[in-house]
């Protein structure tokens, strides 16, 4: 018990970080929860209003909105920025790994895949979802609304766990099932422009997967287990002594998975 | 070869990156302006002409959660409208037109007016749309949308006209007026039919417009009159004299062109 607590805590801890913020937004909107007098957390993942004051926004569909061409209150704009630098701080996928609701689907999906081991029936490049991401604002230019916002399955899906459900579980199940028959990862790993778009601000997180190689035997145990093994070039890694790409999601799978414990969360090395 | 076959391959590349950004963004396009299409969503108070409205809302729900009425919602996956934007139901739950308008006092992004003043807001308008069915037009004492409006006597006023059947009774014939009207809802909510009569539409599919080239001469008179330096500020008085003083010059001039005559 004490060592699956221990092998999982980081899993553990992303659950309730992705449920306890779902469910905060939760609470103001169906009790007007209230703590001095003031709404926790007022609105959704898109935009919200934290302790009353402090205003929060998704700088991406932020930036979506800029394209169409609309300017916004200088309070969106100060939102997107907070979340910005909040996320270039502690790595931008981390979104992905701690926040994003669409993250619990997915990794389901990938456990029961692995279970029943079903082979991936496509092959998308990674690299799809830049191409998506500069789409999405192109088309947000050429529409006039923001386009990954209009039909972002995660927005869907976030927003009607907080607001009531009912079809934005389709969006999920359609995730779902594309993660499970379609590719490996899919939609996370190939399709979503918004951890594309958190993955730029994350080059520069100060919160890094730090590797020692010493110890390590090659055994591709990470590898194996990581949602991005892309960014877990062994030797790159070694080299620098942590990982440097803005796609490592800050899961702490390959921290718990490694036999030779090479992997620890740390700050940035000064290089 | 070797570099002939990757120079191949690179534009063998640029032709599948480009075709399938062209094909998926013209898919994604035409979903995007298929979507925009829901004509008779009724926006909370102070919202943006319907095209900016849609743009700028970031779809966070803080007007919805500001409402103390539960008037708003977000439109779900799988309602009629563009998900995710704020909409109402008049029929449902009205806007009760709070003096404060909380919902676009919390609107982040400019989506909804903040300074609006809830009696200048513009929902929509509300519409008799069927005569037949609401039962003042057929001679019955109703006036529940009427005495239910904020504005009562104002956006919403009673019609009196004889009743020739009778011969002795009136119709009470409720009657919108646009200038004032916000689109709240309260009548069609209370309507006491069992689909109301009156109903609130958003303004392009319900109010119409006047041609600038028509003037009103009751309403705009000092604009269309010979007079030659008048103009609206002037008080009935100034006007009075001072087509008093016309009417003297002209009768002076008449006067005057006597002595050609005599
Ligand atoms: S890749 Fe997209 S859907 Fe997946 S966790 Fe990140 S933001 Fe969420
Ligand atoms: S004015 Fe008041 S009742 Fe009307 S939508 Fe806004 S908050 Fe709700
Ligand atoms: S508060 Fe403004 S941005 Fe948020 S949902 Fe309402 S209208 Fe849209
Ligand atoms: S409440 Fe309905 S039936 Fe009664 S006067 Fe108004 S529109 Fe007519």
């Amino acid at each position: 018990m004490i060592s699956w607590l221990k092998n999982n805590r980081f899993l553990i801890s992303r659950r309730i970080s992705q449920i306890g913020i779902l469910l905060l937004f939760y609470v103001s909107v169906h009790f007007d929860w209230k703590v001095g007098g003031v709404e926790i957390l007022e609105g959704n993942l898109s935009s919200s209003t934290f302790l009353g004051i402090i205003p929060l926004a998704d700088p991406f569909a932020a930036l979506q909105i800029l394209f169409t061409g609309h300017s916004l209150f200088t309070e969106t704009l100060l939102g997107a920025g907070i979340i910005l630098v909040f996320y270039a701080l502690v790595g931008g996928r981390s979104f992905c790994s701690w926040v994003c609701p669409m993250n619990i689907v997915t990794d389901s999906s990938l456990k029961l895949r692995n279970w029943l081991k079903i082979p991936s029936a496509i092959q998308i490049s990674r690299r799809v979802r830049y191409y998506i991401l500069a789409l999405a604002l192109i088309l947000s230019a050429l529409t006039g609304v923001a386009a990954f916002e209009w039909i972002s399955p995660i927005s869907m899906l976030q927003r009607e766990l907080i607001f009531g459900m009912k079809l934005g579980w389709v969006a999920a199940a359609m995730i779902f099932l594309f993660d499970l028959f379609g590719q490996r990862g899919g939609w996370c790993g190939h399709l979503c422009p918004l951890g594309a778009f958190y993955s730029i601000p994350g080059k520069m997180s100060l919160i890094r997967i730090q590797f020692n190689q010493d110890p390590c035997t090659k055994c591709g145990d990470c590898h194996r287990i990581c949602p991005e093994p892309q960014v877990l070039n062994l030797r790159r890694i070694g080299e620098e002594s942590m990982v440097s790409s803005g796609n490592c999601t800050n899961c702490g799978r390959c921290v718990t998975v490694c036999p030779e414990d090479c992997f620890q969360f740390s700050f940035r090395t000064k290089k | 070869m070797a570099k002939t076959s990757s120079r191949r391959d690179f534009f063998i590349r640029v032709g599948q990156v480009s075709t399938a950004s062209i094909v998926g963004g013209a898919l994604w396009g035409h979903v995007l302006v298929e979507s925009k299409a829901n004509a008779f969503a009724l926006r909370p108070p102070g919202a943006l002409p319907e095209k900016d409205f849609l743009a700028t809302c970031i779809k966070c729900g803080q007007c919805v959660d500001a409402c103390p009425y539960e008037t708003l919602s977000l439109t779900k996956v799988g309602e009629d409208g563009e998900i995710g934007v704020p909409h109402f139901t008049a029929r449902e739950i009205p806007c009760y037109m709070c003096e404060d308008v909380p919902c676009a006092r919390s609107c982040p992004t400019g989506a909804l007016d903040r300074e609006i003043e809830i009696n200048d807001s513009r929902m929509g308008l509300a519409v008799l749309i069927d005569q037949e069915a609401c039962i003042a037009f057929q001679g019955l004492r109703c006036e529940v949308c009427y005495r239910q409006c904020p504005l009562i006597d104002k956006a919403l006023t009673i019609n009196y006209r004889p009743q020739e059947r009778t011969g002795k009774h009136a119709f009470f014939e409720p009657v919108v007026h646009s200038d004032v009207c916000t689109g709240c809802g309260m009548c069609e909510q209370v309507c006491i039919l069992e689909e109301s009569a009156i109903r609130i539409l958003p303004h392009k599919l319900a109010q119409g417009k006047l041609g600038s080239n028509y003037r009103l001469g009751w309403k705009e008179k000092t604009k269309i009159s010979n007079f030659k330096d008048s103009s609206p500020e002037k008080t009935k008085e100034e006007r009075q004299q001072e087509s008093n003083e016309m009417l003297n010059n002209a009768l002076d001039s008449l006067n005057d062109m006597g002595t050609l005559y005599d």
